[in-house]
């Protein structure tokens, strides 16, 4: 069965790549441009994983992780959030709040393919 | 003393023998008589002769007695005042003396005096070169302080100034419109310049930290003018003594670092901008390269969306650099002095500061004994407390009856999390409280919990946990590295002194008794007077020129005065410009009374008020205080009333004529600052005439004015 994967972040230049790069791996794309659109997404396709950009317009990646995991509903949801400042306060702060994985950006699409095959359990 | 003996029974001797001579002589003259053959004859004769011979004898004795006496108990007591006035006077000596023996002694005593003169012309020449010696370490400690590129103010427990140079006056007084004379003086509280709870943190961090690790605190605060002060505090101690001493008062060091800061925020800006700012472009362009080479199949119009996110990115990397290189971006982030400060320690600190402020138990669960934090603790002690507080006000003590604290390392972060079980709030709520400003207890502040987490390069959130009914507020802030040791050659560990704070500054420092019933000797004044447009302030007359001096330990402060013209807003009486002399045209851009009287206000603060004929003045200052928001509650003294209680039938209580009457020299009479220093220097000259009437507190020195006639007039 194909999995389907929600992609939120708001940069079209990055959306391109990752949904072009997802469809070819074999994966059911789905894009979200904000957060609470992000949200309504996810609820709406049931996607199996969401990778989350934090700066979104609306409402952040922090909050849409938080949301999604409150949500018994999507509890089996797999959430990899993608950061442009790589801080590592905000990274901890993402998975403290519940994500899976993160990464980093510039990141490998590779590395982000195998990653998002391994959180699938693929 | 043989000899002194034998003189005196040789003396007895003769005159027994003398006696029984006169005694046998007499008898024999009596028992021949009644035998004789002319009885009455002999009789008379013999009468005659033993009389004779007993005045002789008697003469004789009398005599020897004399210089005996003259010789011995006399010159004793004539040497006894001799030595009396020599006590006195260790130039004078003791006389010749007659007896070998008292001569001898006098010889003796006069020896010791000598002896004594010696030691006290070598005490005296010892003195005199100890105060030649402090004379020139204070020279020299006064030259260093003035040349000190810092600003220096040391200051008692009370947050008195005892000592400070002419750079921190400057910079603490610089951006005030009246020249600043109103913050830093001798005596004064420190807290007019900077803030009560800041310095009263860092006092508890020298307290806490016992020497330890450096004793000493750092904060940074910006001054009123808006710059930025670091500020280094380090203890005064009491007495030589070892570790126990206990902190009499403390030294602050003050760098402007206002520039500096400024730059390292740029710098620190532009980094991050290259840093932070550049990955998005960059993953988005390396997503489409990779995207590209590794799916070589695609077709052309696809390579063509992708070969133009990589221009579009590039493109826009290029102009983010260009901008990053230009650095002067408009929204800097003021970033604060972060210091490092071992977490143990800080939890300590919260825990002590949330129970105080908002009266919940507080436990503190883990706490990694070894992990240092680097953060601005000031503002994240008030970040906890107010989170706290806000805590306690929502649900109250029933529900939510303790808070926790953790700190726990993950790798290169420390967890500092603010726990309780019970009832929480909604995500919504949580956000709300981070990201309002702080206000706990009576300190507000401008900043909010997400401000303060933010400054510490740090990470907040709020998060339950249903199944425990756990709620907590995490904060990640990155770990910092234990300090290094002190290098050596760093000055004094905590118990021996630096040798050029020899002075006893912090004798003074008294506590915070009711200024009624404080000596009038060492209360602090403000000595003031005001120019009017005229001599009714109930009818619109406007203060035109408020000068102020300042008393302190019973000295006029000359170099501490404000001396400050006032544009009153309004037309100015022929009669009055007779009076003072100020014209119309000196008035032109002053500033109005809504900005001179707050800086005197400051001025004055924590000081008796002293005027002459404060009743007037007051009445000026008293009109204002509604609208200004001030109010003048401090103690008033008045030299007219002062002069009514020393001089009760003196006829005129003019200040010329008391000026005069006390030979104070009047120069510059109706200007407002030579009014307040002719008043002033009367004043010093009332209090030791009131001590002798046995007026010496405040409180005395008020009541007996009360009780003059003059007290009752009212303006």
């Amino acid at each position: 069965m194909t999995k389907k994967i929600l992609i939120a972040d708001d940069e079209q230049n990055i959306v391109i790549s990752l949904e072009f790069l997802l469809s070819r791996e074999g994966f059911q794309t789905v894009v979200a441009q904000d957060g609470e659109e992000a949200l309504a997404r996810a609820r709406a396709e049931r996607p199996d994983l969401v990778l989350l950009d934090v700066m979104m317009p609306k409402m952040n990646g922090f909050d849409v992780c938080q949301a999604l995991r409150a949500d018994p509903d999507l509890a089996g949801l797999r959430i990899l959030m993608l950061t442009a400042k790589g801080r590592e306060t905000e990274v901890s702060k993402g998975l403290g709040l519940g994500a899976d994985a993160y990464m980093t950006k510039p990141f490998s699409t590779r590395e982000l393919v195998e990653k998002v095959r391994a959180l699938l359990g693929m | 003393m043989p000899a002194a003996r034998t003189w005196w029974l040789a003396a007895a001797a003769a005159c027994a023998f003398l006696l029984a001579l006169v005694g046998a002589t007499g008898a024999l003259l009596v028992a021949g008589g009644e035998g004789g053959p002319d009885p009455a004859l002999t009789r008379e004769a013999s009468i005659v002769a033993a009389a004779f011979i007993t005045l002789a004898a008697c003469a004789l004795v009398f005599s020897a007695v004399r210089t005996l006496y003259f010789r011995y108990p006399r010159a004793a007591l004539r040497m006894a005042e001799e030595v009396d006035t020599l006590v006195g006077n260790s130039r004078a000596r003791i006389g010749e003396h007659a007896a070998p023996e008292f001569a001898a002694l006098g010889r003796a005593v006069n020896k010791l005096a000598t002896a004594r003169q010696a030691l006290e012309g070598d005490v005296a020449a010892r003195i005199a070169e100890a105060r030649a010696s402090v004379e020139a370490e204070r020279g020299r400690l006064a030259a260093l302080m003035a040349d000190l590129e810092q600003s220096v103010v040391v200051c008692n427990l009370d947050g008195r100034v005892l000592l400070y140079n002419q750079r921190a006056r400057q910079e603490l007084s610089s951006g005030s419109e009246t020249g600043g004379a109103e913050l830093l003086g001798l005596g004064r509280s420190i807290y007019t310049v900077f803030d009560r709870a800041l310095i009263a943190h860092a006092l508890e961090r020298l307290q806490q930290a016992g020497g330890e690790h450096g004793g000493s605190a750092q904060f940074v605060t910006a001054t009123r003018a808006g710059r930025l002060l670091r500020a280094h505090m380090s203890p005064v101690l009491a007495g030589e003594g070892g570790e126990g001493s206990a902190i009499t008062g403390f030294v602050l060091i003050l760098d402007d670092i206002t520039a500096t800061h400024e730059r390292n925020a740029r710098r620190d800006a532009l980094i991050q901008s290259l840093t932070e700012g550049g990955r998005g472009p960059l993953g988005n362009i390396r997503a489409a390269a990779e995207t590209l080479s590794d799916f070589g199949d695609m077709a052309p119009e696809q390579r063509e969306r992708f070969l133009g996110v990589i221009r579009d990115e590039a493109r826009a990397l290029s102009q983010h650099l260009d901008r990053a290189a230009a650095a002067f971006s408009d929204d800097l982030r003021e970033r604060w002095l972060l210091e490092e400060m071992l977490g143990a320690e800080f939890v300590a600190v919260a825990m002590h500061r949330i129970a105080g402020d908002s009266g919940l138990a507080v436990k503190s669960e883990q706490v990694d004994e070894s992990l240092w934090l680097r953060i601005d603790s000031f503002g994240l002690l008030q970040a906890l407390a107010f989170l706290a507080a806000r805590l306690r006000d929502e649900y109250g003590e029933r529900e939510v009856r303790e808070v926790r604290l953790s700190l726990t390392r993950g790798g290169r972060l420390a967890q500092l999390d603010l726990a309780w079980t019970g009832t929480s709030m909604n995500n919504e709520t949580a956000m709300i409280w981070q990201m309002d400003a702080m206000r706990t207890g009576n300190e507000a502040s401008t900043l909010s919990v997400a401000d303060v987490v933010q400054r510490c390069n740090g990470e907040i959130w709020f998060q339950r946990e249903r199944v425990s009914h756990r709620a907590y507020f995490r904060i990640l802030l990155p770990a910092a590295d234990a300090p290094r040791p002190r290098p050596a050659g760093q000055p004094a560990r905590r118990g021996s002194r630096p040798e050029f704070y020899d002075f006893d500054l912090f004798r003074g420092s008294a506590g915070n008794h009711a200024l009624d019933e404080r000596p009038l000797q060492e209360l602090a004044y403000t000595v003031f007077d005001t120019e009017t447009t005229g001599l009714s302030p109930s009818e619109g007359d406007e203060i035109i020129q408020i000068g102020a001096t300042r008393i302190v330990n019973r000295r006029l402060l000359h170099h501490e005065c404000l001396d400050q013209l006032v544009d009153p807003r309004r037309p100015l009486s022929k009669e009055s410009i007779a009076v003072h002399g100020i014209t119309p045209d000196l008035l032109v851009g002053q500033p109005t009374i809504d900005t001179v009287l707050p800086a005197f206000h400051a001025f004055c603060a924590d000081t008796v008020l002293v005027a002459h004929n404060a009743a007037f003045d007051m009445r000026f200052l008293e009109l204002k205080e509604a609208r200004l928001g001030l109010r003048f509650d401090q103690p008033v003294l008045d030299t007219m009333l002062l002069s009514a209680v020393l001089h009760p039938n003196q006829e005129s209580h003019r200040l010329e004529a008391i000026a005069e009457r006390f030979g104070v020299s009047v120069i510059g009479r109706h200007t407002a600052l030579g009014d307040a220093i002719v008043t002033a220097e009367v004043f010093l000259k009332m209090l030791p005439l009131l001590a002798e009437m046995g007026i010496t507190t405040l409180r005395e020195a008020r009541e007996a004015c009360e009780k003059t006639y003059h007290a009752r007039l009212r303006y």
